[in-house]
């Protein structure tokens, strides 16, 4: 059994316009130790399904239907206030914006010792002690003066720093990292990831990364699920998604990727189009509009099963294996379209 | 946090010294009337004029007249003519038999604090909870009905809602006699009786300032609580009553602050006129419109700079308390 598992999530948002329907029948599962990460565009669907993980979605307008299966307890079923002992305990989370993400008028250390507080009965002294230790195992130098510092006063990828310290303090069994390294700089983002991964190493925890990046992805995920308008649209290890993608938005965003040891291209190639409306998804497999594949089967929803792909390697696509391995090579390398001139 | 505060006592400080320099013009500069004249009185003849104009040293240059009313309200001159040591010499009254200023305003000042401090007990005791409550509460019955109340009361300009109080709550005219009478304030021996009196003005004062602060503080907590760290302590698992104060609250309550400091500064300068002209409360802004009434300039002219002192005053005590509860302004 899987560590954390969901199944067939739902969640869909009443507003005045119609229903959105921002995660539209996901599943996807985490081992111990093992990291996840989850790549889509922005309003894909990714961020509100791992919300909704910690009931963080919850809301008098939001209907979320489905399992999430956490050490045989469903947390779609639990009230708040049992939800509320695993969020920040069991299950952990560190956010996009770090500078936003922090609160202002609060020193750091303060915001971390809330963290152990919150979930421990110790004295006020070891939870100081506590604090200042994963602030230092976050490789913040001189944590013990940082503790009295603000947010304001630290730089971008000290704060995330900061973030993941005070996420880590009850050392969770599950660290969802939603977009951590956007933020930041490219030498501060491969920091952080190489922290995500030294920590995960030390307190064996299973990792959900959210990224639209798939060189964040190539650098720490185990396994991959790609998110596209609301579902998972292929699912498989980092090497399945990398070299035998099997969904042609997965094709797409590979495609798309500057490469530094392939001939420089005057145009990167894009997926043309815009993702569609969560308020009115298209019939059928939600990429058909934007792909220049698409036959009269795609009207038809395709479930997420093996179909070309290796054991454990799925993915929602009517074409035939041999159609995928055929169309998905464009100029010599994966891609969908040969890139504008 | 040192060194910020010493800059804004500075700059307090030279704030003062040009709103002194502005009532000084207006009132001897830029006169609407001679001040000479107006003392003297009607029947005077010019040689009387002139008498006075020589002992109020009008003839004098205006940079003279000009560095001895600033060393008069600044420093412990002493003025021999007038009578009157600075500091705070703002001269004399006309009417109230050439009584210093100081002494008016400081004689009426305690009617006005006493008031002023009454509404804001008031107003805030009412405004956070109705606020915090219809933010956490959004789009709910509790809601809507406090929202749209705290729009009617916006809405009441205080002397109409002075008289409908009157009406029903006067001893004499009222249907629920609670308030002891016009005058009652002026009556009064004890502090209690002051304070019975009060309670009427209080409510009339507190009720727009209640119902504004009330909805600046919903909109500031549901601006506040759709914030990125808002998320981030619900996603450490705290109770969400914790995430509303600590996190919430803590924010939103920041921009009051400023809002209360320049209310109080305004009301105290007079700006309560209003409610102590309908309850005859012997205050700042009753004699402010006695002052004007007669025409009484060095009285006026007293009134105007000492409200600009306290609004001045109230702005620096809430740039220091803003430094405290924003950690970030102190680096600016």
């Amino acid at each position: 059994m899987s560590l954390l598992e969901v199944k067939d999530l739902r969640v869909h948002f009443e507003t005045e316009d119609g229903v959105v329907k921002a995660v539209d029948g996901a599943s996807f599962a985490v081992e111990q130790g093992q990291t996840l990460g989850i790549v889509g565009e922005s309003g894909c669907g990714k961020s509100v399904a791992n919300m909704t993980i910690l009931g963080l979605t919850r809301a008098p307008y939001a209907r979320i239907s489905g399992q999430i299966m956490f050490e045989g307890r469903d947390l779609n079923a639990l009230d708040s206030d049992q939800l509320r002992d695993l969020r920040g305990n069991q299950i952990a989370m560190i956010f996009q914006d770090p500078l936003t993400s922090l609160h202002p008028f609060h020193k750091v250390g303060d915001q971390v010792l809330e963290a152990i507080h919150t979930h421990q009965d110790v004295s006020k002294q070891a939870a100081w002690r506590r604090a200042v230790e994963l602030l230092g195992l976050v490789g913040i130098p001189d944590p013990e003066r940082r503790m009295k510092e603000y947010p304001h006063e630290f730089s971008g990828g000290m704060r995330q720093r900061a973030m993941i310290a005070m996420a880590l303090v009850n050392e969770p069994k599950v660290l969802i990292a939603d977009e951590p390294t956007t933020a930041l700089d490219v030498t501060i983002q491969a920091q952080i990831l190489a922290l995500i991964e030294r920590l995960q190493d030390q307190l064996g925890m299973a990792v959900i990364l959210i990224t639209h990046d798939l060189g964040v992805i190539a650098e720490i995920a185990d396994h991959v699920n790609v998110m596209y308008a609301g579902r998972i649209v292929e699912a498989g290890t980092l090497d399945q998604i990398f070299y035998d993608p099997q969904h042609p938005y997965t094709w797409g965003l590979l495609g798309s990727l500057a490469r530094p040891d392939r001939a420089r291209v005057a145009r990167l190639s894009q997926i043309s189009g815009q993702p569609p409306s969560l308020l009115a998804p298209p019939q059928g497999c939600h990429f058909r509009p934007r792909c220049p594949h698409a036959f009269d089967r795609c009207t038809d929803v395709p479930g997420l099963e093996v179909r070309g792909g290796e054991a454990g390697h799925a993915d929602r696509c009517w074409l035939s294996p041999e159609r995928k391995r055929a169309l998905r090579v464009v100029d010599g390398h994966i891609g969908l379209e040969v890139p504008a001139a | 946090m040192l060194r910020y505060i010493i800059r804004r006592i500075l700059w307090s400080i030279a704030l003062l010294v040009i709103c002194s320099a502005v009532v000084f013009t207006i009132f001897y500069v830029l006169p609407t009337a001679d001040p000479a004249k107006l003392r003297a009185g009607k029947a005077a003849s010019p040689e009387q004029i002139e008498l006075i104009r020589e002992s109020l040293g009008l003839d004098d240059p205006k940079y003279q007249q000009f560095l001895r009313y600033m060393a008069g309200v600044f420093t412990p001159y002493k003025n021999e003519e007038k009578g009157v040591d600075g500091p705070f010499d703002l001269g004399t009254s006309i009417f109230q038999n050439n009584k210093p200023v100081r002494e008016v305003i400081f004689d009426r000042l305690p009617a006005t604090v006493f008031l002023v401090t009454g509404a804001v007990v008031i107003w805030l005791a009412m405004a956070i909870p109705v606020g915090i409550i219809s933010a956490v509460k959004r789009r709910s019955l509790l809601d809507r009905t406090t929202m749209i109340t705290s729009l009617a009361f916006i809405s009441a300009p205080v002397f109409w809602l002075g008289l409908v109080a009157l009406y029903l709550f006067a001893q004499d005219v009222g249907q629920f006699p609670i308030f002891p009478g016009i005058g009652s304030y002026n009556d009064a021996e004890s502090f209690t009786g002051r304070a019975e009196s009060l309670i009427l003005p209080w409510l009339v004062l507190a009720a727009a300032t209640a119902a504004i602060y009330a909805r600046y503080l919903r909109s500031q907590l549901i601006d506040v609580m759709s914030e990125d760290y808002i998320r981030t302590a619900r996603a450490k698992g705290l109770s969400e009553q914790r995430v509303i104060w600590r996190h919430g609250v803590r924010s939103a309550i920041t921009p009051i602050v400023t809002l209360l400091g320049l209310d109080i500064g305004v009301l105290l300068a007079g700006n309560a006129i209003l409610t102590e002209s309908v309850f005859n409360i012997p205050g700042i802004g009753k004699e402010t419109v006695t002052a004007i009434g007669q025409s009484d300039l060095p009285l006026i002219q007293g009134i105007v700079l000492f409200g600009a002192f306290f609004i001045v005053i109230l702005n620096l005590i809430v740039d220091i308390l803003y430094a405290y509860l924003d950690p970030r302004v102190r680096y600016q």
